[in-house]
């Protein structure tokens, strides 16, 4: 109907909830998702990284340390993403029914999701920023754009993978598919996508595997923008990619969302 | 056009839900007028809930017509929500929000303005007699204070149409008696209530009319005097015998009363005069542990309609 707010009204809504939350709630979180890829930068890139490069065998041109900085924007906001779209998702539905008394409101299902997405935007882009300032520090960014490019890849990667655990959470009852998910899925591939070794390095099975995963295109992505050697058609290939993640994984939340809170 | 003071505010036809194989609710017509309190009493899985949870606008219908407020809940789902308040039958406070942010921030989602938000949470803190928890964690309210603060957050919008799932369910006798006084203060200002308890005792205290639901179905309409009136007597002998002897002092006492219903621990004698069966209950050597005469509550009522106990 004409007369109903807009989705835009309706997320616009919720950001005196959220807000109210992020006050209380933004210094941990910053500090909570930087400080294990800055442990990572050091140990890696300085530690390791001093290691071989000093070794002269580097095939990949460019230092160790930066060629793995990307790799930690890239899977730091994969990691910051799951962690986000599973357990407190998923209790606001089981334990502590919130998305119920919401939906009491004018807010649709729809709205409520977007609302999730909207805010987790916000912290996507956040901590990606307070990641980016950290490479910037260990020298690994080449120009301002890249930053920002790179930025905006990696918020794009860390919603890839949120929406379809949102999904997820909103469809299981228990919560032991997140030990899975994080032991055979995000751990695996923040090992084998590309953030410390080229997948080039593996066998050409798993190779492909790693090409399908989102993270794959993410670190890529954010590589190309960090180092400044940016290849057009291949970044545009990788942001569409995401994309499709992104849409068919709203598209899926939705369905679950709705089946959940319509008639749970 | 249907006169606005007098049209139902709530209208339903042959409405039915059912998830997957299992019809929940089967077929029922309901008409709530403005300014009155209506009630569904029956026992836990009788279909209330899920008859609410279609009337909050919020679970689809599976067949039969609906109209709250004029408006059909498949289209016009937001605009219904946006003038009645729900107080569900289970704890959705946000436990990330104080007392005070629960209300600011919900008023919020009905698009009222930020300052608006602010005096009607300090209002209803007021109304709800939590004013001094305002700044306080939802984790340290008791149970009473938790439903209090539900009610005030379904207020928030001011609603025409306030709806209430067990509102008392879980409380304390004295916390009860406190939710009841919140919610007859606000009939007293003509907002429509519809409610959904197991307690024949609330039903009775808060409802105009009710509906007596039991399977799905509406088993009896009308208001708890007239439902008493129609299905029970005015009053009832209760006799508690021995262990074991129900079975041989209901053969004995065959006859003494209008009906009689033999429950596991006791035998209700249903009689205008319940002093009149206790003496001829004596009379004809019946010997009971203890007896009791009350007056026909709804509880008889729902006994005669379904042989069954509210509490079942």
């Amino acid at each position: 109907m004409s007369t109903q707010p807009g989705s835009l009204e309706m997320v616009a809504r919720q950001w005196d909830y959220f807000r109210t939350l992020f006050r209380r709630t933004w210094r941990g979180s910053i500090v909570s998702n930087t400080v294990l890829p800055v442990f990572f930068l050091l140990a890696m890139g300085l530690g390791l990284g001093g290691y071989i490069d000093d070794g002269g065998s580097s095939t990949i041109g460019i230092s160790y340390l930066a060629f793995i900085a990307p790799g930690m924007l890239a899977t730091n906001a994969m990691t910051m993403a799951v962690g986000e779209s599973t357990y407190p998702i998923w209790v606001s539905f089981k334990w502590e029914p919130v998305y119920s008394a919401r939906i009491a409101t004018p807010l649709r299902i729809v709205d409520v999701l977007n609302g999730l997405v909207a805010f987790l935007l916000v912290r996507l882009v956040l901590t990606c920023a307070v990641m980016m300032a950290v490479l910037v520090a260990f020298g690994t960014v080449s120009s301002v754009a890249g930053g920002v490019g790179a930025v905006l890849m990696c918020t794009l990667l860390g919603l890839a993978y949120a929406l379809p655990v949102f999904a997820l959470s909103a469809s299981i009852d228990d919560d032991t598919p997140f030990a899975l998910l994080f032991r055979l899925g995000i751990i695996p591939m923040t090992l084998f996508s590309g953030a410390f070794f080229p997948v080039s390095q593996m066998p050409e099975a798993l190779q492909w595997v790693a090409y399908l995963t989102p993270i794959w295109h993410g670190v890529e992505s954010a590589r190309m923008c960090t180092t400044g050697v940016v290849a057009w058609l291949p970044l545009a290939g990788h942001a569409g990619y995401l994309a499709v993640w992104v849409v068919a994984g709203w598209l899926l939340a939705r369905r679950q969302f709705t089946a959940r809170l319509a008639d749970g | 056009m249907p006169d606005p003071t007098t049209a139902p505010l709530v209208r339903a036809r042959a409405l039915t839900k059912s998830y997957g194989d299992f019809q929940a609710v089967r077929g029922i017509d309901i008409d709530v007028a403005p300014g009155e309190a209506f009630g569904f009493l029956g026992p836990n899985g009788a279909g209330k809930s899920s008859t609410m949870r279609m009337v909050a606008a919020v679970s689809p219908v599976t067949s039969g017509e609906l109209r709250i407020l004029g408006l059909d809940p498949a289209t016009d789902g937001p605009q219904i929500r946006a003038q009645i308040g729900v107080c569900p039958q289970e704890d959705t406070l946000d436990t990330e929000l104080t007392v005070r942010e629960n209300l600011v921030v919900y008023g919020r989602y009905f698009g009222m303005s930020r300052q608006r938000c602010r005096q009607r949470a300090d209002e209803l803190l007021e109304f709800v007699h939590l004013a001094d928890k305002a700044g306080g964690k939802i984790t340290a309210l008791s149970g009473g204070m938790k439903r209090r603060l539900t009610i005030a957050r379904s207020l928030v919008n001011e609603p025409r149409l306030l709806l209430l799932d067990e509102p008392t369910t879980g409380l304390d006798p004295q916390a009860r008696h406190v939710v009841w006084d919140q919610l007859y203060r606000l009939k007293q200002t003509g907002v429509t209530i519809v409610l959904t308890t197991h307690y024949m005792d609330e039903a009775e205290q808060l409802c105009d009319r009710l509906v007596v639901m039991d399977q799905g179905a509406i088993a009896a309409e009308g208001s708890p005097r007239t439902l008493i009136e129609a299905y029970s007597t005015r009053e009832v002998a209760e006799i508690r015998m021995g262990v074991g002897d129900n079975a041989v002092a209901a053969d004995k006492a065959e006859g003494l009363a209008e009906r009689m219903e033999v429950l596991p621990d006791r035998i209700l004698l249903y009689a205008d005069s319940g002093d009149a069966v206790l003496e001829a209950v004596h009379a004809r050597g019946i010997r009971p542990q203890s007896t009791l005469v009350r007056r026909s509550t709804l509880e008889d009522v729902f006994l005669r309609l379904t042989g069954r106990s509210l509490g079942e």
